[in-house]
């Protein structure tokens, strides 16, 4: 007999199909379709201007495709078009079931208010109302991104580069998302902090089984995350396959170019 | 032009339509936020330019007017508020809580119970409770229709986390009718469990901001809180100094460089009324009778 959870992650969970956008005579995507399944890590790899960032936000139904459809399989296992989604219900998705991690942290926390507030607003957003209950499970995930729970009632914009963003996953990912989106989120991150970061969303994912669509323009921030890599340019997908296969044998001379121009260590 | 130099109650009919048209959609969706075209008023913004109007709006010539300022019906803009109608309106004016039908308020709930025939009219500075929170207000109104809330609690959590309990004193948020959370102008907190199922209309009025938002009779009103700190009223732990009142909502005056102070009533009404029936307070024994004013 197959189990229910085995059952779950066979069903992909986030479908694109003939995605395109275009702003005015500008395509700034054409045509891309994807599965991503439960647990995995999709990473989206090109140069500025490539259409990644498009793409990112029509995934996660902040942009309206210009075609195409993207459908989400929800918690209780229908799989529904972002389209037909009331407003009310993507934002409530938005804050559940999702979470997006943005480059810039102070897009994503509330910079004046406290830290166990930023993590605990998506708590106090589904209804929690237990003050003590709310405040420990805000510093065990505190606890989790490697932030000193000391720090709980200081605002992020006390916060170093690294800990504002280490604060933003924590305050996605407690309410226990399946689907995260990140948006270049090591950029301007030195990079000890980088890589301690890496480390650091590399377990969480792991742990969490998490399903995350990362953008970036860094090969060694996907090779090091994701299992699959995407390749971009023009708004095109003009490669795409397994990390490993996919950076250490190019196909594309384009993705070629994008991988010899990586520094050797 | 040919118009009138005068109307009843300052404002021109058409004025007044437009206000009531706005106070009856108010009324039919509690706490939430109707827009309305605020006029000038002969005041500046932030002397009651909004219950001036919602006033005006609903202004009889049988109605008995009473204005009251943190309670008080002797302070500046209590007394030129209720000139102004007994100018501009003719009405009846009161200081009296129950004789009055209509009763404009700055920041406090009269002490002495409403009934069916009256209408709280309140000063509104900021009708947004989540202003300072989420400084978009696209996206509060979309807050707002969505009913999502969270973000009212990280300012009451904030509160905890701060001072360990909620330090919110005034503009206690409510929720009205179990849908909108409303901001209750700056009345203390004390004040909250008046607004809840109370027999009178309750109007507020916000002039700078051209809101006007009600809670009809007997509406359920619930302060917001969390399970392990739940909302309690706040009151000067003594009895007021002139009345011997144990349960009405205290001023402190400072009354020398010493430390002296003293604890009385913020409602006069009430107050002066506990006094005449013969209640005395710690230093009741005043040196004169002061003149009742009107």
């Amino acid at each position: 007999m197959v189990d229910q959870a085995t059952l779950d992650n066979d069903e992909p969970l986030l479908v694109a199909k003939s995605l395109s956008k275009s702003f005015g005579r500008i395509a700034a995507c054409r045509d891309v379709s994807f599965s991503l399944y439960p647990g995995e890590v999709l990473a989206i790899v090109g140069e500025s201007g490539s259409g990644k960032s498009t793409l990112l936000q029509m995934l996660s139904g902040q942009l309206t495709p210009s075609a195409g459809h993207v459908s989400y399989r929800m918690r209780d296992g229908v799989t529904r078009d972002l389209a037909t989604l009331g407003e009310a219900e993507r934002r409530f998705l938005f804050r559940t079931d999702w979470g997006f991690v943005h480059q810039d942290p102070a897009q994503g926390l509330r910079m004046a208010v406290s830290a166990g507030a930023n993590v605990g607003e998506r708590l106090m957003a589904v209804g929690w109302n237990h003050y003590g209950r709310i405040r420990d499970t805000a510093s065990d995930w505190l606890t989790r991104v490697e932030i000193d729970t000391a720090r709980i009632d200081d605002a992020p914009r006390t916060y170093s580069g690294g800990m504002r963003q280490r604060l933003q996953i924590a305050r996605n990912l407690v309410t226990e998302p399946r689907l995260v989106f990140m948006d270049e989120p090591t950029g301007g991150l030195d990079v000890s902090v980088q890589a301690r970061l890496l480390d650091l969303l590399r377990s969480l994912v792991a742990e969490l089984n998490l399903a995350v669509i990362i953008v970036t323009h860094d090969l060694a921030v996907a090779r090091l995350l994701s299992h699959r890599v995407m390749v971009m340019k023009g708004g095109r997908v003009i490669e795409t396959g397994l990390t490993d296969q996919v950076l250490d044998d190019p196909r594309e001379p384009y993705t070629q170019l994008l991988v010899s121009s990586i520094l050797p260590p | 032009m040919n118009a009138p130099a005068y109307n009843f109650a300052y404002l021109d009919e058409q004025t007044k339509r437009m206000i009531r048209r706005a106070i009856l959609k108010a009324i039919a969706i509690p706490g939430y936020q109707v827009p309305f075209a605020s006029r000038e008023m002969p005041m500046p913004y932030g002397w009651g330019t909004g219950g001036v109007q919602v006033t005006a709006a609903i202004l009889g010539p049988q109605d008995v007017l009473k204005v009251i300022d943190q309670g008080s019906d002797d302070t500046t803009n209590a007394i030129s508020i209720r000139k102004f109608f007994a100018k501009t309106a003719g009405v009846a004016t009161t200081t009296a809580t129950d004789e009055a039908t209509v009763i404009q308020t700055r920041h406090r709930i009269p002490e002495t119970a409403l009934h069916e025939n009256q209408v709280l009219v309140y000063q509104v500075p900021i009708p947004e409770p989540l202003r300072f929170l989420e400084p978009r207000e696209t996206e509060t109104r979309r807050m707002h229709a969505l009913a999502e809330y969270g973000l009212m609690h990280v300012k009451l959590y904030e509160d905890i986390a701060r001072f360990g309990h909620i330090a919110t004193a005034y503009a206690y948020p409510v929720k009205v009718n179990a849908r909108y959370v409303m901001d209750p102008s700056p009345t203390p907190k004390f004040d909250n469990p008046k607004m809840d199922n109370c027999p009178a209309l309750q109007l507020f009025g916000a002039g700078r901001e051209k809101r006007i938002y009600a809670i009809p009779p007997y509406t359920q009103v619930v302060s917001l809180d969390f399970e392990d700190h739940p909302f309690e009223p706040y009151r000067f732990n003594a009895p007021c100094a002139l009345c011997g009142a144990e349960n009405s909502y205290l001023d402190e005056i400072v009354t020398d460089d010493k430390g002296g102070r003293m604890f009385v009533c913020s409602d006069t009404d009430y107050c002066e009324g506990r006094q005449a029936a013969g209640h005395h307070g710690s230093l009741s024994a005043a040196p004169y009778k002061e003149k009742a004013h009107g």
